[in-house]
C-alpha cells in the first residue's frame, strides 16, 4: 500500500470536525493528567522526600513509615503497569462504587498514572536541593513543612521543570491509550475514520502530523516557560509566598 | 552576667567516630566566643549541635536553663533567636537579596511585609549591601552573600549568632569586608560563637577563647591569654603553625 498524499488532505478536510474534537479531547486530557499529576506528584513525593529522624516520637516515626510504604507502592504499580489495563482494571473495578462514566475515569486515571512519574521526578527535584538550603531555613526557625513549601518545593519545581513538561509531552501520546475506554481522543477518532473510508495508510498518516504538531506546539511553550522562570523566578516567587 | 546558654558534657558520636568527647561551654550575654583548632577538631559540630542541626548523643543544652534537647522543646523558636551563619552562605536560591531577609520574620516572626522589609532594608545597609536588595544571590561575589546572610540573621533580631567559619569559603580579598560587619556587630554587644580560622581577627574581636583539639576543650581563656601565653602545649603547636 502507498500513501497517497492528496488522499489523506481529502480525509482531513472531510473529517476535520471529527479530527477537531480528538485534538480537543487529547488536548484536555494531556494538560488535566499533567496538572493533576504534579499535584498527586508533589504530595506524593513530598511524602516519600521526608526523612525518619532519630528524634521523632515513636508515633511520628510510624506514620513516616507508613507513607513511605504507601508511596512506594502507589509508584511500583502505576509505573509497572500498561495505563492501558489500569484505565480498564479501575473503571470496571470501581464502576458500581464510584458511578463513573468512562470519560471521567479516564480523566481520573491519567492523572493517577502521571502522579506516580511525577512523584519520583519531585522526589528527586527535593532531594538534589542542596541540603543547605534547608539547614538554613530551619536555623531561622522555619518548621519543616514551612521549609518544605516556601523553599525547598520551589527550587526543587524550577529545577526538574524540563522532566515535569516531559510529562505533558508524554501525556499528549499516551492519552492514547486511553481509546479502550471509548473516549474520543484523537487516536479514538482516527480507527473510527479509517474504520469507515478503509484508508488506514492516509488516515493515520494524518493522525501523526496532528501528534507531531501538537507536540510541537508543547515543547515550544515548555521552552518558553522555562526561559521565563530562569529570567524572572526570583520576583515571581515572593509575590506568591509573602 | 546572665548566661544564655550552658552546654554541659556533650558528647557526639559519627557512628565509631566521636567527634566530641564531652565538652563543656557557658555563654553569656554580650559575650564573643570564638572557637579555634585544627579541622577536625570538633569545632563545627560543636556549633551545630548547639542550632541542633545535628542531635547531640549525650550531655545537655540549655538555653536559660531550659533544656533545648528535652521533648516538647519548642525547637522552632529557639532557632529564630539563635540563628547560624555558615560557611557556604546558604542564601535561599529562590529569592532575591531582599526576600532572603524577609521571609523567616513574615513566616517565622509573623511580621507585617511592610514591617519586615523596614527592618531587612535597615539590616542590608548596616552590612553595606543596600543597593543589592533586588539582585538575585546566585549573581553575588561570596562576600557580599555572606554579609546578605549576617543581614539575613540580624533581621530575625536574634539573642546568638553562631558563626560557622564565615570566611573560609571566601576568596582572600572578601575576608575583611565579612570580619568587618562582625567586628561591628561585636562593638555593639551581640552575642555570638564564632568558629574561625581567622587569628587575628579572633585575638581582636573575642572576649574569651576556646582552642579546640581532639573532640575536647584543650585550653580557653581570654584572647591575651590564649594568644600570648598559651599554657597548653598543643596550643603553642596550633598557633606556631599559623605564624609560619
Amino acid at each position: 500500500m502507498q500513501l497517497d498524499l492528496s488522499r489523506a488532505l481529502s480525509i482531513f478536510i472531510d473529517n476535520f470536525d471529527i479530527f477537531l474534537n480528538g485534538i480537543l479531547n487529547t488536548i484536555l486530557f494531556a494538560i488535566v493528567g499533567t496538572v493533576f499529576g504534579l499535584l498527586i506528584g508533589l504530595v506524593l513525593g513530598g511524602i516519600k522526600a521526608i526523612k525518619i529522624e532519630e528524634s521523632d516520637t515513636l508515633i511520628i516515626k510510624v506514620l513516616k513509615k507508613i507513607g513511605h510504604i504507601f508511596t512506594s507502592v502507589y509508584i511500583f504499580v502505576l509505573r509497572g503497569t500498561p495505563m492501558m489495563i489500569q484505565a480498564v482494571f479501575f473503571y470496571y473495578l470501581l464502576r458500581d462504587l464510584v458511578h463513573w462514566d468512562m470519560f471521567t475515569a479516564g480523566l481520573y486515571i491519567i492523572s493517577a498514572n502521571t502522579g506516580a512519574y511525577m512523584a519520583e521526578i519531585v522526589r528527586s527535584g527535593i532531594q538534589s536541593t542542596d541540603i543547605g538550603q534547608t539547614e538554613a531555613a530551619k536555623s531561622l526557625g522555619f518548621g519543616n513543612m514551612q521549609t518544605l513549601f516556601y523553599i525547598i518545593l520551589p527550587q526543587a519545581i524550577k529545577n526538574s521543570f524540563p522532566s515535569i513538561g516531559n510529562q505533558l509531552i508524554v501525556n499528549i501520546k499516551d492519552s492514547s491509550m486511553l481509546n479502550v475506554l471509548s473516549i474520543t481522543e484523537l487516536f479514538f477518532q482516527s480507527m473510527s475514520i479509517a474504520g469507515s473510508n478503509y484508508s488506514y495508510v492516509e488516515t493515520y498518516f494524518i493522525s501523526a502530523i496532528l501528534y507531531l504538531i501538537l507536540t510541537s506546539i508543547a515543547y515550544i511553550a515548555l521552552n518558553y516557560f522555562e526561559n521565563k522562570l530562569n529570567d524572572t523566578k526570583v520576583n515571581k516567587h515572593m509575590d506568591m509566598c509573602a | 552576667m546572665e548566661e544564655i546558654i550552658k552546654i554541659k558534657d556533650l558528647k557526639k558520636h559519627f557512628g565509631t567516630l566521636d567527634v566530641l568527647k564531652g565538652v563543656d561551654i557557658t555563654l553569656h550575654k554580650g559575650e564573643v566566643l570564638t572557637i579555634i583548632g585544627s579541622s577536625g577538631s570538633g569545632k563545627s559540630t560543636l556549633l551545630r549541635c548547639v542550632d541542633l542541626l545535628e542531635r547531640p548523643t549525650s550531655g545537655n543544652i540549655y538555653y536559660h536553663d531550659e533544656d533545648i534537647l528535652a521533648q516538647g522543646f519548642d525547637v522552632n523558636h529557639f532557632r529564630s533567636r539563635v540563628n547560624m551563619v555558615f560557611q557556604n552562605f546558604n542564601l535561599f536560591n529562590n529569592l532575591n537579596v531582599l526576600d532572603n531577609c524577609i521571609i523567616g520574620q513574615t513566616k517565622v516572626k509573623k511580621r507585617s511585609k511592610e514591617e519586615a522589609r523596614e527592618i531587612a532594608i535597615k539590616n542590608l545597609t548596616k552590612v553595606g549591601m543596600k543597593d543589592f536588595i533586588n539582585a538575585k544571590v546566585t549573581k553575588l561575589s561570596g562576600g557580599q552573600k555572606q554579609r546578605v546572610a549576617i543581614a539575613r540573621a540580624l533581621s530575625m533580631d536574634p539573642e546568638v549568632i553562631l558563626f560557622d567559619e564565615p570566611t573560609s569559603a571566601l576568596d582572600p580579598e572578601m575576608v575583611y569586608e565579612v570580619l568587618k560587619v562582625i567586628k561591628d556587630l561585636a562593638s555593639e554587644g551581640m552575642t555570638m560563637i564564632i568558629v574561625t580560622h581567622e587569628m587575628n581577627f579572633a585575638k581582636e574581636v573575642s572576649d574569651r577563647v576556646i582552642f579546640m583539639d581532639n573532640g575536647v576543650i584543650a585550653e580557653e581563656g581570654t584572647a591575651k591569654e590564649i594568644f600570648e601565653a598559651p599554657k597548653n602545649e598543643r596550643t603553642r603547636q596550633f598557633l606556631a603553625g599559623f605564624k609560619a
